[in-house]
């Protein structure tokens, strides 16, 4: 699909293929509002309404929302997304409890299906909402800012300090949907290949730090550890990264550390 | 699969501004940095749009490439790979100037037959 080309002004464009025949193109660059242009190919006449919107503006609308009243509340809130099984979960358990002295922490547990991760950290002393993603056709990838909006309102808000959204375990989708976080944060675990950041630029463009996980496992594995920086960094040039291992809580305190520091900023900054 | 979901946000925003005109075409901005599969998202327009007021309505999308300006030498090239250099000079000290649109610019109505043989002469009129 697509045909990329160059124009004579040096702007390169790519048409989709939908039989228009020639040339001439079906969306010109004016903004003036109203397009007569050239329809030889139809039969009827046409009307060009411009919209200007961005695709997501309803959800980066709700996202803003989220954050007012968030803030409001004087609650900061992470974004925490990966791949399936990098992780999180296992981290969030660690985390919940050598937190929970300082802050009241709430979870927003996003899964397409299942209650297993949210079970898992509700015995730990945080408030948890599971957000199930599957009423969609099979199964939403991603939480977004309504996703988000919903779960917040089964929390009790007034009760919280901290808000950590465990979005659904997918590097694609998450990356692309605002739900009104304070900030991003990833966990890559170093079983997935030090190239991911190359592969999955916008993920990994998109947070403030990165958890490298299951540090633990460097000596059984043929994983370049220098190489991986290299490519994050070559995405996200100066990115915090912490290494840790989340099984056995080792360099945890970096994460808590980066949590605290969220956690302690001013709201809406 | 978020190209669904996508789908859903284009036509809820068209429908708003059509209030009720048949819609014969979406037309969309989308930079390289988005990560759309354009096949994916072709795919889920059709899907999502069956049954609906939408049905048979296209998708048109214009890739905006990636491109960065380089604060060292000044020059600006469009990037193949997603890391951000410059293409002239190999410095990282860039600035992102296009590849992360994502823009609903416009919706084309059909707007009724503009055949001379309906559309009726002077004299015909009584």
């Amino acid at each position: 699909m697509g045909r990329f080309h160059r124009h004579a002004d040096g702007t390169v464009h790519n048409h989709d293929e939908h039989g228009h025949d020639g040339h001439h193109h079906t969306r010109p660059r004016n903004r003036s509002g109203r397009d007569v242009g050239d329809h030889s190919g139809y039969e009827t006449g046409t009307e060009r309404i411009m919209v200007l919107e961005q695709i997501l503006g309803e959800n980066d609308r709700t996202a803003a929302a989220n954050r007012t009243d968030l803030a409001r509340r004087g609650i900061r809130t992470v974004n925490l997304m990966s791949s399936p099984g990098a992780g999180k979960t296992t981290l969030l358990t660690r985390t919940i409890p050598a937190l929970a002295e300082e802050y009241r922490i709430g979870i927003v547990e996003g899964d397409i299906a299942t209650s297993l991760d949210a079970d898992q950290l509700s015995d730990l002393g945080a408030q948890v909402a599971l957000v199930n993603t599957d009423a969609g056709f099979g199964g939403e990838c991603h939480l977004d800012a309504t996703m988000v909006r919903a779960g917040l309102g089964r929390l009790d808000l007034d009760a919280l300090d901290l808000i950590i959204i465990e979005n659904v375990g997918n590097l694609v989708c998450p990356a692309e949907f605002d739900v009104g976080q304070d900030a991003r944060a990833m966990v890559y675990a170093i079983t997935e290949g030090e190239e991911k950041p190359l592969k999955y630029p916008a993920m990994f463009r998109a947070v403030d730090v990165v958890v490298v996980n299951k540090i633990d496992l460097l000596p059984h594995l043929r994983f370049d550890l220098h190489a991986f920086r290299s490519s994050l960094d070559a995405v996200n040039p100066g990115v915090a990264v912490i290494e840790v291992c989340a099984e056995t809580g080792a360099g945890l305190d970096l994460w808590l550390d980066w949590l605290r520091s969220v956690a302690n900023a001013s709201p809406g900054t | 699969m978020h190209e669904l979901s996508l789908c859903g946000a284009i036509m809820e925003t068209v429908a708003g501004h059509a209030d009720g005109r048949p819609v014969r075409s979406v037309n969309l901005t989308i930079g390289h940095f988005r990560q759309v599969v354009p096949d994916t998202l072709q795919f889920c327009w059709q899907a999502r749009t069956a049954g609906t007021d939408f049905e048979g309505c296209e998708l048109h999308v214009d890739h905006v490439p990636a491109t960065v300006s380089c604060r060292q030498c000044g020059a600006t090239t469009t990037l193949a790979h997603p890391i951000l250099r410059c293409g002239s000079c190999q410095s990282i000290d860039v600035v992102l100037k296009s590849g992360e649109e994502f823009v609903i610019e416009s919706f084309d109505l059909a707007t009724g037959s503009t055949d001379p043989e309906t559309a009726g002469t002077f004299e015909e009129n009584p």
